[in-house]
């Protein structure tokens, strides 16, 4: 590929295996040797030191602890600011891992480690300042591994990166750190067949354990499950739902590939999601029931097909939520009380005069319900242009409080994800909610009694049953269902 | 076989710079002879331009040649590696006007981005690192174009126009063996936008982050209106080459283009994403008061703030409100469900607005003002 990263990739790539190479031929020394005595290496001028180390081994059964020191900078630049610690006293460490971030004089400077090993001590807190040529870290080296003898200590992450630009374009080229290198190489595992899971496909100590595993028929990962599908509840409608085969879950979740570890994981629960804890315990003391409808929604199809380009030259995404949150709105009109409030005590009912219609969004965060204010004002254009608007915003996860809040009646899309009934917990402060399954094409009778393509949408209503009744409901659902069914009328009615 | 070819296409410099597209990047970097490349950005997108500098640092061999890489952008606030965000711009100003925020990888203060603002950046080995002399590049250019033009660089590597007007500011990042400077160069940059997105977002912050030095600047351009953009460009690149012994031409590159540039998206990718823009701020704490308001009662009551922020997250958060406003059960609920989240207003909003749905109370209306001001110390 590029000459410019094969031209430095080649220095890099004889530095490196000269490293490895290094690397092997300590092991296998050192292996097969099996008791502890002075090797005889290439580095020499470590051999004292390493005999001493290699006895005080022995006694404690403890790597050697080295003190890394701050190195030169450059500039002439004697005392740096420790502005952050990438590890932490006990944190294993792998030669080129990132240790700290200092400054000096409006210049960043990242330290790597030369060795593998423990961090046993941090010489200095952050924000604290630190001394070029004193120790900065103490590491605690693996038994028998050894200092890399090198000129320039400072290292980058770059050679790390170097590798994994290689490995996308060859293709043949791991990338690993010495340590995971050595655990595959003691087991006899080529790098080339195990699948990284780490940053940038980087090969992790998991993942050579993983493939051991797969290899020794061990603990498999967790497969993918057949799931049944129950039948449909005895509410529905005497129209026959096509069921079909039962459905499965055929594929695996799309997030990224679990790292095995094989122990649970326990973390509180923080933030947002305890704040929805509150909300759902609050909601489930309200007494919900459910009621279900099938829509027809043939002509809504066609006159939105027709809306559409319209719509789109006026800049705005049309879709068919405008047109449900209307006739929802319309029919609040002459069912004030889906569009109310009841006390804590349930004392007191309020009727909201504003019908600030909220929809259910899935976002990156979790489940979001902005509203759209006055829907009673608005026309469906004026609608659709609200729900772009905080669409993109939730998308962006910017949505203020201003959106979230005063909602008085929410509509939830689930069927734009899928499903078709469902059964919608109600939103305090407010004591109704529908949830709209997907839009299907099936078979109906028409008025002559032929068999026609019908657009097809189940909706499952939940409401307060303290203050709301089955007929009232029903009687909503059959007007929106009405508005819906047959668009024009809607026409009559809007304001 | 392709070298020669290069050779063909790529006109010699004589006078002028002449302008090359580039076909691979090996292309630019084969050629032996050269002691260095001037690289001329085509992208104004923030977060390409600075991943391609990391890229630079990455992957090209710089012991041996020195490259320096010309770019701009369009509107952005870029900070320095270790500052508070919070603290050095204004958040929601910039939201609004579609500013983006970016953090850099090198060190030093904050800076505003135009299109009218030249980004000059230095590759060169660790061993070669000599702030001096490339801001000599930069001032012995401007001298020529205007002879007579009062530019002096001072010890704090910023340049100075007339003795006491900044015009360009400084900051570097040392790796293993390389090293890069950077340096901007306001040309006709707007300032009276600079001025407004350059201020704090929250009142209130304690930090150990690196602040910046604010200081008094002015364009180029409104000292030297004859100056021309593409001129100063050419002019630089030509001080350069003369200056570190090139022969080479300039060349335009892309810097979304993977292909040349292999795994630069990821890298772009990477400084566009929260955990590095606000997840790296150093630990800070935010005390401050906020107003009660309440249209039944006419006098103001206030509430006192303090909350810990460690890696962009709140830590903690202490609400001490009156207890006739708001019993204190329901501020240690809300404080209670801030900590652990992003010191965001919007994630913020998502966790305040969810309570408020489990309290229907009738001191619902107060905790709703309460979760409005505390949102809004967010920026």
């Amino acid at each position: 590929m590029a000459a410019v990263t094969r031209g430095s990739f080649s220095v890099f790539r004889r530095l490196l295996s000269q490293q490895y190479r290094r690397r092997c031929f300590r092991l296998q020394n050192f292996r097969s040797a099996r008791v502890l005595q002075p090797l005889a290496f290439r580095f020499d001028s470590n051999l004292q030191t390493f005999s001493n180390r290699a006895l005080h081994c022995a006694a404690v059964c403890q790597g050697p602890i080295v003190q890394f020191k701050l190195s030169d900078i450059g500039e002439g630049i004697m005392e740096v600011t420790v502005k952050e610690w990438y590890v932490k006293e006990g944190d294993k460490v792998s030669q080129f891992d990132s240790i700290c971030e200092v400054q000096s004089d409006k210049a960043s400077v990242t330290i790597t480690s030369r060795y593998d090993g423990v961090i046993r001590k941090l010489y200095y807190d952050v924000d604290a300042t630190a001394l070029v040529g004193k120790p900065l870290v103490d590491i605690e080296t693996e038994s028998g591994s050894e200092v890399i003898q090198e000129e320039d200590v400072v290292e980058t992450p770059a050679m790390a990166r170097e590798e994994h630009t290689h490995q996308e374009i060859k293709g043949h080229k791991t990338q690993a750190t010495p340590a995971v290198r050595r655990l595959a190489m003691e087991n006899n595992i080529k790098l080339s067949e195990v699948v990284g899971t780490g940053k940038d496909g980087r090969i992790l100590k998991e993942d050579i354990l993983n493939f051991l595993a797969k290899q020794t028929g061990a603990i498999l990962p967790p497969t993918p499950f057949q799931e049944i599908q129950t039948p449909p509840p005895a509410v529905t409608t005497a129209a026959a739902k096509p069921v079909g085969a039962p459905a499965t879950i055929k594929q695996l979740p799309t997030t990224p590939k679990p790292v095995f570890t094989g122990k649970d994981v326990t973390e509180p629960l923080k933030g947002f999601h305890k704040a929805m804890v509150k909300t759902m315990t609050a909601a489930l003391k309200i007494p919900h029931f459910g009621y279900c409808d099938e829509v027809d929604l043939s002509r809504l199809v066609a006159l939105r097909s027709e809306l559409k380009a319209m719509a789109e030259s006026r800049g705005v995404k049309l879709s068919y939520m405008p047109f449900f949150i209307k006739a929802a709105s319309l029919g609040l009109l002459h069912f004030p009380i889906l569009n109310a409030s009841v006390d804590e005590a349930c004392q007191n009912i309020t009727y909201k005069a504003s019908h600030n219609i909220g929809l259910a969004m899935d976002t990156s965060q979790g489940l979001l319900v902005p509203n759209v204010k006055n829907v009673q004002l608005l026309s469906v254009f004026e609608i659709a242009q609200e729900l772009n608007r905080l669409q993109t915003l939730g998308g962006a996860g910017q949505l203020g409080t201003t959106d979230l809040t005063g909602g008085t009646f929410t509509l939830s899309n689930i069927g734009s994800i899928g499903g078709t009934y469902a059964k919608p917990v109600i939103l305090p402060p407010e004591v109704a909610i529908g949830a709209l399954g997907k839009i299907q094409i099936l078979p109906r009778f028409d008025a002559t009694g032929q068999v026609v393509r019908a657009h097809i949408m189940n909706v499952s209503w939940s409401a307060d049953h303290r203050i709301i009744d089955g007929a009232t409901m029903c009687r909503f659902s059959n007007l929106w269902r009405e508005y819906l069914e047959n668009p024009a009328s809607m026409v009559l009615d809007l304001k | 076989m392709m070298m020669s070819q290069l050779r063909k296409t790529l006109p010699l410099l004589r006078g002028g710079v002449q302008w090359a597209v580039s076909r691979t990047c090996s292309s630019l970097f084969m050629d032996s002879d050269s002691a260095g490349l001037v690289l001329q950005s085509q992208c104004t997108d923030v977060y390409q331009n600075l991943a391609l500098e990391d890229w630079i640092d990455s992957n090209v061999d710089l012991q041996e040649r020195s490259v320096l890489l010309l770019w701009r952008n369009q509107p952005a606030v870029v900070i320095g590696r270790h500052q508070n965000p919070w603290a050095e711009c204004n958040l929601p100003a910039m939201r609004a006007a579609g500013i983006p925020l970016a953090r850099r990888r090198s060190g030093g203060g904050t800076v505003y981005h135009d299109l009218g603002n030249l980004n000059l950046t230095f590759f060169a080995s660790k061993k070669a690192y000599d702030r001096k002399r490339n801001l000599k590049v930069v001032t012995e250019t401007l001298r020529r174009l205007q002879p007579g033009l009062d530019v002096q660089a001072t010890d704090r590597f910023d340049i100075l126009l007339n003795g006491h007007y900044k015009i360009s500011g400084t900051a570097s990042r040392l790796s293993r063996k390389s090293s890069y400077h950077h340096c901007t160069l306001l040309y006709a940059a707007d300032r009276s936008a600079l001025s407004a997105v350059l201020r704090p977002s929250c009142p209130g912050i304690q930090s150990n982050a690196t602040p910046s030095v604010p200081s008094p600047v002015v364009n180029l351009k409104e000292h030297a209106p004859s100056l021309q953009w593409e001129e100063l460009l050419g002019a630089v690149a030509q001080q350069y080459a003369s200056e570190f012994g090139l022969s080479s031409s300039s060349v335009l590159v892309d810097p979304s283009d993977d292909s040349v540039f292999p795994g630069v998206d990821l890298l772009a990718a990477e400084l566009r994403s929260w955990d590095w823009t606000f997840g790296r701020t150093p630990k800070f704490s935010v005390k401050t008061l906020l107003e009660l308001t309440d249209d039944q009662l006419p006098a103001r009551r206030s509430a006192q703030l303090c909350m810990e922020v460690k890696g962009g997250r709140i830590e903690s958060c202490e609400l001490d409100v009156p207890a006739d406003w708001l019993p204190e059960r329901l501020s240690g609920e809300l404080s209670g469900v801030l900590v652990g989240e992003r010191f965001c207003p919007h994630r913020a909003a998502a966790a305040v607005t969810a309570l408020l749905r489990s309290e229907s109370s009738e001191l619902h209306g107060r905790l709703n003002k309460l979760c409005d001001a505390v949102v809004a110390v967010m920026g």
